[in-house]
């Protein structure tokens, strides 16, 4: 029993990890309809920004973290926006998600060629050691992690429905034009949605790393768990981007331990398939009307 | 296709058949993996430039026909003239199966769908060691012999894969001259007005969709007798995003579309050697200038130059 609820708690753990990034994907999509196949390298790039800051400059994590937010709101959320997407948009959603595509294979490449090939260790935010509670063990890093990722989706949550500018970007994800209508600066709310974006690959980036070390094609499975994840919760729904990521971490630590650790990463799969067989608008999502 | 374009593609095709005698072995092996990769590359085309879907599975497809060709071939000696349609079918077969659930809802899921079934296939292939060889893959995978004349050289070889694939372009291309494939302009230019009047969009993207996969699977087939040794890493995702990167840059929806793309993907890396993986960083930012500037693919480039008003 005591195993089991372990391996739920790290379960819950990565899956809050995969949620960050799976919350960054459904916010694009409802806000500009973007599918970005390069989320997993959003994940990866900040990982190497912050090993830079703290190596060559020498700086702490927090405050690596902190300037790392900044560096990728401005090349992750507004120069992807700006050079990328504003382009692009108009040509309808396959030449976005192509285009999407070759960001992913080039950023992975100048890593890997203009940086490193190597896989690099990345500083725990979290002290070593268990916390124990009667019988049950839990990392202090599981711990944390849960905590940093809650407090941040539950901030996001309640800036999205408590202040206007998070209302005003619900909005222009709902009903573009009618947004527009009333007022709304809808391209300011879709750049916002970038710049959170881009910290939330940002926060993944910094509880993902000192497990999966920091690597150029360590986004390929982040990417990939946060897009299935997003999909089986509900593409278009922020909160199925939780459930997405939860259920998929949980599940893939269950699986590793009592059936197959072989086919540990084909239970998210195996989820997706189902999911997007029965229930194709996602767990918690609505159907989209189609537009003629 | 007007005149002066078929002589010109006959004498094109003769130039490239003269080749080969002259190349080195890697030469012959690179054009004739130019080759098996286009066979696959057609297919994705009818799926994504004339059904309009995105498929991010192809090499899921072509890992099938491969393994099948493999398996059946090693360990229980089954002539190459017999597997290669089982793989075409089976491939054909599972692309309906994936593609039915799939296209149910239209949208992306047709991606999504096919994503999550290379990743699932992949995975297939390296945990059932038994069946597949896991990570060790299939090695000593014979290769065919035609009328009773062997192609184990790499030159007759390079030949019998050549004819293959016009053969199969061939066929493509009548497939999409009939009214059949005529009804796939009608469906990507405007699939509601092409459901109106009275195109099943449903079963045509199906179909294509499966036709696609089927020519994966052939592709498969020659791959393993090219290359004799099979693992699962030459079909895993990445594989297949680049199939889809190929057939978009060279321009997705026209007929020598893929040809152009394979070319990239396949032969450009061993010209620009000198770049090592700086190639593919450089390949990956040149797509996203590429669809920014010229969305329809290297080939659009020629309408740019077409005088307003003329028609395909």
């Amino acid at each position: 029993m005591g195993e089991l609820i372990q391996l739920i708690v790290s379960g819950t753990a990565t899956g809050a990890i995969y949620a960050l990034a799976a919350l960054g994907f459904t916010l694009l999509w409802q806000a500009s309809g973007t599918i970005n196949f390069a989320q997993g390298e959003f994940v990866m790039v900040p990982a190497f920004i912050m090993l830079l800051f703290m190596g060559t400059a020498g700086a702490p994590l927090w405050l690596a973290f902190l300037l790392t937010c900044l560096v990728a709101m401005l090349l992750l959320g507004y120069t992807f926006k700006v050079a990328i997407v504003d382009p692009l948009i108009r040509h309808g959603v396959i030449p976005l998600v192509i285009a999407t595509l070759g960001l992913s294979i080039g950023l992975k490449q100048l890593v890997k060629s203009g940086v490193t090939a190597q896989a690099e260790p990345f500083p725990s935010p979290f002290p070593d050691g268990l916390l124990a509670l009667g019988s049950i063990k839990v990392s202090y890093s599981d711990v944390g992690t849960l905590l940093l990722a809650g407090l941040i989706v539950i901030g996001l949550q309640m800036f999205l429905n408590r202040t206007v500018t998070g209302r005003a970007m619900q909005a222009v994800a709902q009903n573009t034009d009618a947004a527009k209508v009333l007022g709304i600066n809808v391209k300011r709310m879709v750049l916002y949605t970038f710049l959170i974006n881009a910290v939330l690959a940002v926060v993944a980036a910094l509880l993902v790393t000192p497990t999966y070390l920091a690597k150029f094609d360590m986004g390929e499975s982040i990417g990939l768990k946060a897009f299935y994840a997003a999909i089986i919760g509900g593409f278009n729904q922020t909160r199925g981007a939780l459930l997405g990521g939860v259920l998929v971490g949980v599940l893939e630590n269950l699986m590793g331990a009592y059936v197959s650790p072989a086919y540990k990463e084909g239970v998210a799969l195996m989820l997706f398939l189902v999911v997007i067989i029965f229930k194709p608008e996602g767990l918690l999502g609505k159907t989209e009307e189609r537009k003629v | 296709m007007n005149k002066p374009q078929k002589i010109g593609l006959a004498l094109g095709l003769v130039l490239i058949a003269c080749l080969p005698p002259f190349l080195k072995s890697y030469g012959i092996y690179l054009m004739t993996l130019l080759c098996v990769y286009l066979m696959a590359a057609f297919g994705l085309n009818l799926i994504v430039g004339y059904a309009g879907q995105m498929s991010i599975g192809q090499a899921a497809f072509y890992g099938i026909g491969a393994y099948i060709a493999a398996i059946l071939m090693t360990k229980m000696g089954i002539s190459f003239w017999l597997v290669l349609p089982i793989a075409a079918v089976v491939c054909f077969i599972v692309g309906l199966m994936l593609g039915f659930p799939a296209l149910r809802v239209q949208h992306h899921y047709l991606a999504f769908a096919t994503l999550g079934f290379n990743v699932l296939v992949y995975l297939v292939m390296r945990n059932e060691e038994k069946l597949t060889g896991g990570t060790f893959g299939i090695a000593n995978i014979p290769r065919p012999s035609l009328f009773g004349y062997s192609l184990d050289g790499a030159l007759p070889f390079f030949y019998f894969t050549y004819a293959s694939v016009i053969l199969l372009a061939t066929a493509l291309w009548w497939l999409l001259r009939s009214p059949w494939g005529r009804a796939f302009a009608a469906l990507r230019d405007n699939p509601i007005r092409a459901e109106s009047t009275g195109v099943n969009i449903t079963a045509y993207t199906l179909l294509a969709f499966a036709i696609g996969a089927a020519c994966a699977g052939i592709g498969g087939v020659y791959l393993t007798a090219l290359v004799n040794f099979i693992e699962p890493g030459q079909f895993n995702l990445s594989v297949s995003l680049m199939m889809l990167l190929a057939v978009i840059v060279g321009g997705s929806g026209r007929f020598f579309g893929p040809v152009l793309g394979s070319v990239i993907v396949i032969l450009l890396p061993e010209w620009l050697r000198f770049l090592k993986d700086w190639y593919l960083a450089l390949f990956g930012f040149a797509v996203i200038v590429l669809m920014i500037f010229l969305p329809g693919g290297l080939l659009s480039l020629a309408d740019r130059f077409k005088p307003l008003g003329g028609t395909k």
